[in-house]
């Protein structure tokens, strides 16, 4: 359903990311692991075209997914956010809506009614009239995830969503992307964290500028794909 | 009094003054919070100084100088961006390299061009409040209601993708749309102040007034309402004090502007130097022991 076909990144002459391929379908929950400057983020940027690809085709239901945004909701890396910003935990959530919404209109009742249940949902509503940066990582974490909910979307980019974050937070991040999965959705997050979590996923992309293995966690969970993608920095692994 | 108060406004001049300046106070607060939320100060210091190169090549082709300047400014700004994602140049180098680089051919120019050394440089470096006229007038009460109705009709736009330009994006936003948008706006709102504060204080109109409410407030739109109310009332103030101590009236509104904003960061309830909430004086207020 999203296929990813011969994806190439090149920055200045180097390749970043060559020759990616492969096809999801719904219901997948899919880890993506690798070592630093694996271009993991880059993969996921270069699939919803925040920078340019130098070559490759990514399609959803056999349309550009280019032209299918609107069925993606993208949860970038805390970095890349100005917690100082003037704006309320509410507000954030309801960004989610700006798209469906359209020009020059209000955010309808449905609206409002879909930011109020994701932010239930991630037990944060108490605290929709904090300003975005009063909250801790955690908290902020939830609110994205909440943003993300609020929009509807049929695919889920996270990126790093358990950098910073408390154990609470975590788990209340896994039951939801468990909880997508079931509804049939496409979840792919980028994470580092190699122990115990890992078994949430159903299934686990291991990259290093190009994919080393893709499949179920359990066939590709192995200390020959982990050596080959970590260039052998990694300790022995325990599963 | 009363008398006070109401002994400039005998001179039209001066009611010019202070209206143009009220309006400018409005307008540079909204369009200076997005300069502040967005990190854009330096970009619109430097294209205040590049639109100088617009002026004499306007003049010579017989358009309004503010037309010439605001293409020089976005030309400058497009370029500055251009230099920034092309190359391994950060995007401050960048600045200052359009920054000199369209000054320079603006003096150039001045000298080079057919009549254009009658365009007094130093005019518009300071400004000249007291020389604003009727049309003036009109032009800038035009340039605000745009700009203004810009903003009101694609505030949650621009809320987003100032937030999380990256999500906006992803989500399908034209986020390019938005940048230039948000880049003309800018430079129109310079072009405007230029006749009140000159090209070398216009970005303390901009950020002056934005960054004291960006202090004081948690959302957007109030920071844009108390930016207003401290642009208005400053440029109201500066007006009197260099009416009735005879002072430049352009430095006498952006003093008074610092005047706030040191009053602000000394003072803001949840940030301020002096109160915020783990300082003495915070505690103090917070608990009343």
């Amino acid at each position: 359903m999203l296929q990813v076909k011969n994806l190439s990144v090149c920055y200045r002459g180097n390749y970043a990311l060559r020759g990616i391929n492969f096809n999801l379908e719904p219901g997948q929950l899919v880890g993506i692991f690798g070592p630093n400057g694996a271009g993991k983020s880059t993969m996921i940027k270069a699939m919803l075209d925040l920078i340019p690809a130098t070559s490759g085709v990514v399609t959803f239901r056999g349309n550009p997914l280019k032209q299918k945004l609107d069925k993606v909701a993208y949860v970038a890396q805390r970095s890349q956010i100005d917690w100082d910003y003037p704006v309320k935990v509410k507000n954030v959530v309801m960004m989610a809506r700006t798209i469906p919404t359209g020009l020059f209109r209000y955010p309808s009742r449905q609206s409002r009614e879909l930011v109020k249940m994701a932010l239930k949902r991630v037990e944060i509503w108490d605290l929709r009239n904090r300003q975005i940066g009063e909250l801790s990582g955690g908290q902020q974490q939830r609110v994205f995830l909440a943003r993300s909910l609020a929009q509807q979307a049929e695919i889920f980019f996270f990126d790093e969503p358990f950098v910073g974050v408390d154990r609470k937070t975590e788990n209340i991040i896994f039951e939801i992307f468990h909880e997508l999965q079931e509804q049939g959705k496409i979840v792919m997050v980028v994470s580092h964290d190699l122990g115990e979590s890992i078994k949430n996923y159903s299934d686990i992309l291991l990259l290093n500028k190009k994919i080393i293995a893709f499949g179920r966690r359990e066939e590709v969970l192995n200390q020959r794909n982990l050596d080959i993608a970590y260039e052998n920095h990694i300790l022995p692994f325990d599963s | 009094m009363l008398e006070w108060f109401l002994e400039p406004l005998r001179y039209e001049f001066m009611v010019n003054a202070i209206l143009v300046g009220v309006l400018l106070g409005v307008l540079c607060a909204v369009v200076g919070s997005y300069m502040i939320v967005q990190q854009l100060g330096m970009m619109a210091h430097a294209i205040s100084h590049s639109l100088i190169a617009g002026l004499p090549i306007a003049f010579v082709l017989g358009y309004s100088l503010s037309s010439g300047a605001i293409v020089a400014g976005i030309v400058s700004a497009i370029f500055m961006a251009w230099i920034e994602s092309r190359c391994k140049i950060k995007l401050d180098t960048a600045l200052a390299i359009m920054l000199s680089s369209f000054l320079a051919l603006g003096v150039v120019l001045v000298s080079v061009l057919p009549g254009a050394n009658r365009i007094d440089l130093v005019h518009v470096l300071f400004g000249d409040i007291l020389g604003v006229n009727q049309s003036d007038l009109w032009n800038t009460l035009f340039i605000a209601l745009a700009i203004l109705a810009a903003v009101v009709f694609f505030y949650k736009e621009l809320l987003f993708y100032t937030f999380d330009p990256l999500g906006a994006q992803a989500g399908g936003m034209p986020v390019q749309i938005y940048y230039v948008g948000m880049i003309s706006a800018i430079t129109i709102t310079i072009v405007a102040s230029l006749e009140t504060v000159g090209s070398l204080l216009v970005i303390a109109m901009l950020v002056g007034p934005a960054s004291t409410a960006y202090l004081l407030v948690k959302e957007l739109n109030i920071m844009m309402i108390l930016g207003s109310f401290f642009g208005v009332t400053s440029s109201a103030i500066g007006m009197y004090l260099s009416y009735y101590f005879d002072t430049p009236s352009g430095a006498s509104i952006v003093l008074v502007m610092c005047i706030f904003f040191m009053l602000a960061f000394l003072f803001s309830p949840s940030q301020g130097i002096l109160t915020e909430p783990h300082t003495p004086l915070g505690k103090l207020l917070k608990t009343g022991k």
